[in-house]
């Protein structure tokens, strides 16, 4: 891989920043989408946030990276959020016939920020009900035996 | 393709294209020059500015290769058709950020799209 044209994935809480700030080529959309998951594996993050507020394009290949990482994400416990499309890339994808099924997009960063972490905030809420769910649930059987 | 996305951009500026416009050109270029990579053993990408003889202004885009050549056009030409790992929206999405699209292939020799746009 071509040094010049790798992107940097910064690990912030528990989000994983993606700010992809040139053109990419179909082999660094790839090697991309490999760094990606592997950072997750590596850090345990649990949400990816990729900036494409720089791209001037998204091409039928780019936006199915998009949806794929996005989808693998989510398999291994992670929800990605795309920030800052510009609107003409917006109207092209659209006219192209893209979608970017399951992706979330939102304006700014800050969205995407605030969207990922009442996300995660939700999900620690529910774990930890169930977490003393369950622990009041096994507390009650032991008082019975 | 970056190459050819960049070029495609550039001309479309200078010929005075609005941004959204430039955005269009350089995502038709950039999947038409993708099929060119992928099946072409070898390809080009001509650039050339047009005009009507109304004066109005266009871009015109040849991508030619040396491929396998396309055996049913009507078939590749469906949205969601694709022989490869893409999503079939190439050529027919292609198609709808253009005014003017053909296509020519002869199996075994290569193939040929012309698109145009105007201002």
């Amino acid at each position: 891989m071509n040094l010049t044209q790798r992107i940097p994935i910064l690990k912030v809480g528990r989000v994983l920043i993606v700010p992809i700030q040139f053109d990419m080529d179909d082999q660094t959309v790839m090697s991309l989408q490999e760094s990606i998951l592997s950072e997750l594996e590596r850090t345990g993050a649990r949400g990816v946030l990729i900036d494409i507020s720089l791209l001037e394009m998204v091409d039928s290949f780019i936006g199915r990276v998009l949806s794929d990482i996005a989808a693998m994400a989510r398999i291994m416990d992670a929800r990605t959020v795309v920030v800052g499309m510009q609107p003409a890339v917006a109207i092209t994808l659209v006219e192209l016939g893209l979608e970017l099924k399951g992706v979330d997009t939102v304006l700014n960063v800050e969205e995407g920020i605030k969207l990922l972490r009442g996300e995660l905030d939700a999900r620690d809420d529910e774990d930890e009900e169930s977490f003393f769910g369950e622990m009041s649930a096994i507390a009650e059987q032991i008082n019975r035996t | 393709m970056a190459v050819a996305r960049n070029e495609v951009r550039t001309a479309a500026a200078t010929i005075g294209f609005r941004l959204l416009d430039q955005t269009r050109l350089a995502t038709v270029a950039s999947e038409l020059a993708r099929n060119v990579v992928k099946y072409g053993v070898r390809g080009q990408l001509i650039v050339q500015p047009t005009h009507e003889s109304d004066g109005r202004e266009g871009l015109r885009l040849i991508f030619e290769d040396t491929g396998p050549g396309i055996p049913n056009i009507e078939h590749a030409m469906r949205d969601g058709f694709s022989t490869g790992r893409g999503l079939g929206k190439g050529l027919p999405g292609s198609k709808r950020l253009v005014h003017e699209f053909k296509i020519e292939s002869e199996v075994g020799r290569g193939t040929r799209v012309t698109i145009v746009r105007w201002i």
